[in-house]
C-alpha cells in the first residue's frame, strides 16, 4: 500500500454520474467539480457507458464506488470481480475507490442489495481480511462505507463506529461516511444520530455521501426510514452534515440519487447547497 | 445468524423471520426484514424489466412481475454485472408452462439480449462502405468480411423482430441482424438464409464459400446492405 490519502477528491460537491446527465456536465457543471460511478455499470468491453467515462475522467476527478464484492460476505472475495475492478481502476485511474460495509453474494448468487452483518470479533476479522485483500489486489488505499440498517443483530458484541475504526486501523483504509444512512439507521433503531456523528473518526473520512430516504412506519407504528436515493436530501440530514463538517472540516461530499433521477437543475442545485454549506465551513471565522 | 438462514428467509416470504434478528427494544425483527426481502426482489425483476422491455410489453406488468420471480430462484445472477444477466431467460420461457402459448416469446426474449450484448460490446470502426463496391466480383467472393463485435445474427421460426417492433403480424419465419453502428443498437431485417449466411461470415468464411450453401433466391444485397448500414464490417481481407 502506498502513503498516499485514501481518497485524492477535492473538498466539493460531485454527484453520481448518470447517463442522461452526460451533456450538462460536459457543457456547465455548475457547483459539481467530480463524479462517482457504480463501477459495476461499467465492466462491459465497449460501448456509451466506457465512452462517456473516459470522456468525463479527462476532465473531472472520478470516485469508482463499488456495489458488488460483498466484502461483509462470508465466502471469499471473487477473484474475477477483484480483477474487473482492477481493469476499471486502472482505465479510470480514480482518485478514490469505496465499497460497503455490507454483502451482497451468497453461495455465488447475487443479491443485488446491500446486506447487514453481527458486529462480532469474528466478522471484524473476516472483514479486515477482505478489506486487505482488495487493497492488495487494486495496489491503493479503499474507503469503507457506513451502511443504513433497518434492524440489528442480537449477537453484535460491539458497536458500529468501534467495528468501522477496528478495519481502519488494521488495513489502513480510509472511511465513507454516509450522512443519509447515519439518519436512516439512528431512526430506525431510535437512538440519536448526533450522537453517531459526534462519536465517527472524521480524521479517517475521505468522502461524505448525502441522499434521500423514503419514510415509512412497520407494524408497531414505529418510523422506518428506507435509503432509496430517489429523493432530495432531508432536512435532518443536511443539519447532520454541517455538523459533521464543524467537527472534521470540509470533505468531498457525493450526491447521490439513484431512482427517479430527476433532470440536472434539481441535482446540480442539490450539490450548490452542499457547496454553500462547505464555503462556510472554509471561510475563516 | 448465519448468510445462509439470512438467504433462504429472504428468498421464501413464506419463511418466518430469522432469530436473532432484532429492532428496537430487543423485539424480533418482523417487518424490518421484508425491507430487504422487498429491496432484492423489487430491484431483481426491475432490472429484468429493463433488459427486457418487449417481452415485459408482451405479457403485461402483472405478470412480468410474477414471472421475474420464479425466474430469479431458478437463474439468480452469477456475478454483479447485471448488465448481462438475463441469458438464460429465452431457454428458461421455452419451459415456462403458463407462456407455452406465446410461442414466438423466447425469439424476442434472444433479440433482446442479443441488443444488450451488441450495446456493451467492444468498439470497432467501420469500413467505407466503397471499399466493397470497388471489388470486382471474383475478387469479391474470395474476400473476408469481417464483421464488429457488436454483430449477431438471428433466425426465428416465428416473427419475432415485427413482434419486438410492436406490430401485429401474420405468421411466419423472420431473420434479423442486431449491430450497432455509434452507441446505439439496431436490429435490421435479413432475408431468408441471411442469418446463417451472416454466421459463415462470423466464422471467417470468404464470401463465397459462405455463399455455397444459400438458398435459391438467396438476397444477398440485402444482407450486404443490412451490413453496412449496421456499420457492421469492420475490414475486408482477400483470403489467398
Amino acid at each position: 500500500m502506498t502513503d498516499r490519502p485514501a481518497s485524492e477528491l477535492p473538498p466539493r460537491p460531485g454527484v453520481g454520474f448518470k447517463s442522461k446527465h452526460f451533456e450538462a456536465l460536459t457543457h456547465d457543471p455548475g457547483a459539481v467539480a467530480w463524479i462517482e460511478i457504480h463501477a459495476e455499470n461499467y465492466m462491459g468491453d465497449g460501448g456509451r457507458p466506457l465512452a462517456q467515462l473516459d470522456a468525463l475522467a479527462r476532465r473531472f476527478p472520478v470516485s469508482v464506488h463499488g456495489v458488488g464484492l460483498s466484502i461483509g460476505g462470508e465466502a471469499p472475495l471473487s477473484r474475477e470481480h477483484l480483477a474487473r475492478l482492477r481493469r476499471l481502476v486502472d482505465r479510470v485511474k480514480p482518485a478514490s475507490f469505496s465499497e460497503h460495509l455490507a454483502w451482497s453474494t451468497h453461495e455465488g448468487s447475487y443479491l443485488n442489495d446491500l446486506l447487514p452483518l453481527p458486529y462480532t470479533r469474528a466478522t471484524l476479522q473476516r472483514v479486515t481480511d477482505h478489506v486487505a485483500e482488495v487493497q492488495d489486489a487494486l495496489g491503493r488505499r479503499m474507503l469503507l462505507e457506513n451502511p443504513s440498517n433497518y434492524l440489528a443483530f442480537a449477537e453484535s458484541e460491539m458497536d458500529e463506529i468501534a467495528f468501522l475504526s477496528g478495519i481502519a486501523e488494521a488495513t489502513g483504509c480510509g472511511l465513507l461516511l454516509d450522512v443519509n444512512n447515519v439518519h436512516v439507521s439512528a431512526v430506525n433503531q431510535q437512538v440519536p444520530a448526533e450522537a453517531y456523528i459526534d462519536a465517527f473518526p472524521m480524521g479517517l473520512v475521505g468522502e461524505i455521501h448525502l441522499g434521500g430516504h423514503d419514510a415509512q412506519e412497520d407494524e408497531t407504528g414505529a418510523p422506518l426510514l428506507i435509503d432509496s436515493h430517489g429523493a432530495e436530501v432531508a432536512d435532518p440530514v443536511w443539519r447532520l452534515y454541517a455538523r459533521a463538517l464543524a467537527r472534521g472540516g470540509p470533505k468531498p461530499t457525493l450526491i447521490e440519487w439513484d431512482t427517479d433521477v430527476p433532470d440536472w437543475p434539481v441535482l446540480e442545485a442539490e450539490a450548490a447547497r452542499a457547496a454553500a454549506i462547505l464555503d462556510r465551513e472554509r471561510a475563516p471565522a | 445468524m448465519s448468510e445462509g438462514g439470512f438467504t433462504r428467509a429472504l428468498m421464501a416470504p413464506e419463511l418466518p423471520v430469522p432469530e436473532g434478528l432484532v429492532a428496537p427494544g430487543g423485539r424480533p425483527a418482523g417487518a424490518r426484514f421484508d425491507v430487504y426481502r422487498n429491496n432484492v426482489i423489487v430491484s431483481l425483476t426491475d432490472a429484468l424489466g429493463v433488459a427486457f422491455p418487449a417481452v415485459r410489453r408482451l405479457v403485461g406488468p402483472v405478470f412480468f412481475a410474477a414471472m421475474a420471480r420464479e425466474f430469479l430462484r431458478a437463474h439468480p445472477p452469477r456475478s454483479p454485472r447485471l448488465a448481462l444477466w438475463g441469458a438464460a431467460l429465452p431457454g428458461w420461457l421455452e419451459d415456462f408452462p403458463p407462456v407455452a402459448k406465446l410461442g414466438y416469446l423466447p425469439d424476442v426474449a434472444r433479440l433482446e439480449q442479443a441488443l444488450r450484448e451488441a450495446y456493451h460490446a467492444a468498439d470497432a470502426s467501420p469500413i467505407a462502405p466503397e471499399r466493397l463496391g470497388a471489388l470486382p466480383p471474383e475478387r469479391l467472393m474470395r474476400t473476408r468480411l469481417h464483421l464488429a463485435p457488436a454483430a449477431r445474427a438471428l433466425a426465428s421460426a416465428w416473427p419475432a423482430l415485427s413482434i419486438w417492433r410492436g406490430e401485429t403480424p401474420a405468421m411466419r419465419a423472420e431473420e434479423m441482424l442486431v449491430a450497432r453502428p455509434g452507441f446505439d443498437p439496431v436490429a435490421l431485417s435479413l432475408p431468408e438464409g441471411g442469418a446463417a449466411f451472416v454466421d459463415r461470415l462470423s466464422e471467417g468464411l470468404p464470401l463465397g464459400r459462405a455463399l455455397a450453401p444459400v438458398p435459391r433466391g438467396f438476397d444477398l444485397a440485402a444482407v450486404l446492405g443490412a451490413l453496412i448500414s449496421g456499420q457492421a464490417i469492420t475490414d475486408l481481407t482477400e483470403a489467398t
